[in-house]
């Protein structure tokens, strides 16, 4: 039995819009227009307790919508969404105590005060017993290392160490579900490994279930066995990073370092997409030319020094991914 | 309730900082208590009719509305309308508490951390430090009997609750307008005048004053000040009393359904 059922669900918004200019915003004072933005439509998919589930997709397709109404915050337009066995807008106060939230961009902490005494609001306002609160914040303390943030108030902390206190404080109820909605937003390399580590840790040994939307797919790559991707509010592939890159494109990259003039390397079945120095990439469909047949080719035509082939960057399959929703509308 | 009482300690220690604010406030408030004592001395000097309050009521009212004036719920919270304006009321919808209590409470903290510091100090002066100085004619007194004075503590808890309820109120109609300009900009007007924060409601014209004691408004400043004052008494200041009471439930019921409505329709800002 799925811990989150999610069916068709929709959410529209109605969104004024506004004429340029003075004029316009005076005839705006007699006659509005409205323009409806269909944010979800027809969203469905179901999550099972304990997943690490990755949300991505385009700038407004409809992540945080999504995690607003698993979060009970917003009431969708139609469809069915149950978090375990809860409606969480009907349920609010109930299924609010058993979820945690991170929104990357907005900090649930007190700005003024020491970040301690955030920890010990909100125990006081999840009604927590002293002994859960005591052993839940040592450990979260203890992973997220924040011991030397406890003293300070929340407006002197770095966005890293911030998002770190932020992240503690929405587990220090101990839920069972967390919703990170851009947890690593704006985070240098060792803040986003620690954040990462610390991901899969509660993931893998509180048994936490945990929907990441990101915009990081190094994120996804090292944390998310199973990706959704969402573009213009529906769902458009549900699965691994794997089956993705196999949907989007099935391109792969040879890499060839070569002796004398770079510029002749090509074949009619191999697309040149970049030549720095004596390096040359070539693009290539494995299912028009295999890769030994390829290489093969070359080798007899040029003097290579080495070679290898990859995958495209993950990146580089979703931009491709995102560009073609544009293109579709 | 453990819950809200964590929430109205760290907003109530956190209003407890603005000690210049206040001091800054209290300056303002005793210029502008001697300016209206000033007028409505002249006022009394010229008058040739038998007023409805008596000066020395009338500078005790004027008295008490300046040291009480952050009670005044003219204004929205800052941080609340900082919330609805960048979206981070999300946040408090993630919380396993009732949103229109939260707020309740919220402002309560606010606004007594406030008051209390602005009224020690200008009641301090309004009262002995006038009186030592020779000006005992425009201090403020202590009400007359004990009774005014029972009836006085009962009825500013009631503007109290009815003060949160406004605000609350105000901040809800921010939920609409989000910049919470249009509710801002009306309320104060319809507040300060219809309170009897700027002239008390006795002086205002025969006509009025009917409209104006049934209005809501006259429980946030008339009632508990004209009985302070010794103006309002016995059964009348029960009555008085209980149109306070009336008007804070009434308020409350009236929150809850717009907040209601107004969740289930919510809009967060900024993503």
């Amino acid at each position: 039995m799925p811990q989150i059922v999610v069916r068709n669900l929709c959410k529209t918004f109605r969104i004024t819009k506004r004429r340029s200019g003075t004029l316009g915003a005076l005839r705006g004072l007699f006659s509005r227009t409205y323009e409806t933005v269909y944010a979800l439509d027809g969203v469905s998919f179901t999550i099972d307790a304990g997943e690490l589930v990755g949300y991505i997709g385009p700038n407004g397709a409809g992540k945080s919508t999504t995690v607003k109404i698993l979060s009970g915050i917003l009431v969708p337009d139609s469809g069915v969404c149950e978090v375990d066995h809860r409606v969480p807008w009907k349920e609010r106060t109930r299924h609010v105590s058993r979820i945690g939230v991170v929104f990357g961009q907005r900090t649930q902490l007190w700005w003024d005060l020491p970040v301690i005494e955030s920890f010990e609001l909100l125990r006081d306002i999840y009604r927590m017993d002293s002994q859960t609160y005591r052993r839940s914040s040592a450990e979260l303390i203890e992973l997220l290392n924040l011991e030397k943030l406890l003293a300070v108030p929340v407006r002197q902390l770095s966005l890293g160490q911030r998002m770190r206190c932020d992240i503690a404080a929405s587990l220090l109820h101990v839920p069972s579900i967390v919703f990170l909605d851009e947890p690593t937003i704006g985070l240098d390399a060792v803040a986003k490994l620690a954040v990462r580590d610390f991901i899969k840790t509660i993931n893998s040994e509180r048994g936490v279930t945990v929907i990441l939307t990101t915009h990081d797919m190094d994120d996804i790559e090292t944390l998310c066995r199973r990706t959704l991707v969402i573009g213009n509010g529906h769902i458009l592939s549900d699965g691994s990073l794997a089956d993705l890159r196999e949907k989007v494109s099935r391109e792969r990259r040879l890499i060839l370092d070569v002796d004398g003039d770079p510029a002749g390397v090509m074949d009619d079945d191999a697309k040149v997409v970049a030549v720095t120095g004596h390096r040359v990439t070539l693009a290539f469909d494995p299912g028009t030319v295999s890769a030994d047949v390829l290489i093969g080719r070359l080798l007899a035509k040029h003097r290579i020094r080495d070679l290898f082939v990859e995958n495209p960057p993950i990146e580089e399959i979703i931009a491709d991914y995102y560009s073609t929703l544009d293109a579709d509308g | 309730m453990k819950s809200y009482i964590a929430l109205i300690l760290v907003r109530f220690r956190a209003g407890l900082q603005y000690r210049v604010a206040a001091l800054a406030g209290v300056t303002t408030q005793i210029f502008w208590g001697f300016i209206k004592i000033m007028v409505l001395e002249a006022f009394y000097g010229v008058s040739t009719v038998v007023q409805p309050m008596s000066f020395a009521q009338v500078v005790s009212y004027t008295w008490l509305g300046q040291g009480l004036l952050a009670l005044l719920p003219w204004n929205v919270d800052p941080d609340i309308r900082e919330l609805i304006r960048s979206g981070s009321v999300s946040y408090e919808l993630l919380r396993p508490l009732d949103l229109y209590s939260v707020w309740f409470v919220r402002t309560l903290a606010w606004r007594t951390s406030a008051v209390i510091l602005r009224c020690i100090p200008l009641f301090i002066f309004a009262g002995p430090v006038l009186v030592l100085i020779g000006l005992q004619d425009i201090a403020l007194t202590l009400p007359r009997t004990f009774e005014a004075l029972i009836l006085f503590v009962l009825s500013m808890t009631v503007t109290v609750a009815m003060s949160c309820c406004v605000s609350a109120l105000n901040n809800i109609l921010t939920m609409w307008t989000l910049s919470a300009l249009g509710p801002s900009a009306l309320l104060p007007v319809a507040i300060t005048i219809f309170s009897g924060m700027i002239i008390p409601l006795p002086l205002m014209p025969d006509w009025v004053v009917p409209v104006l004691r049934a209005l809501p408004f006259s429980g946030l400043i008339d009632t508990p000040f004209r009985i302070y004052s010794g103006n309002l008494a016995g059964k009348a200041a029960i009555y008085a009393i209980l149109h306070q009471i009336g008007w804070t439930i009434a308020l409350v019921y009236l929150g809850r359904v717009l907040i209601r409505g107004r969740t289930r329709r919510l809009v967060i800002q900024g993503g």
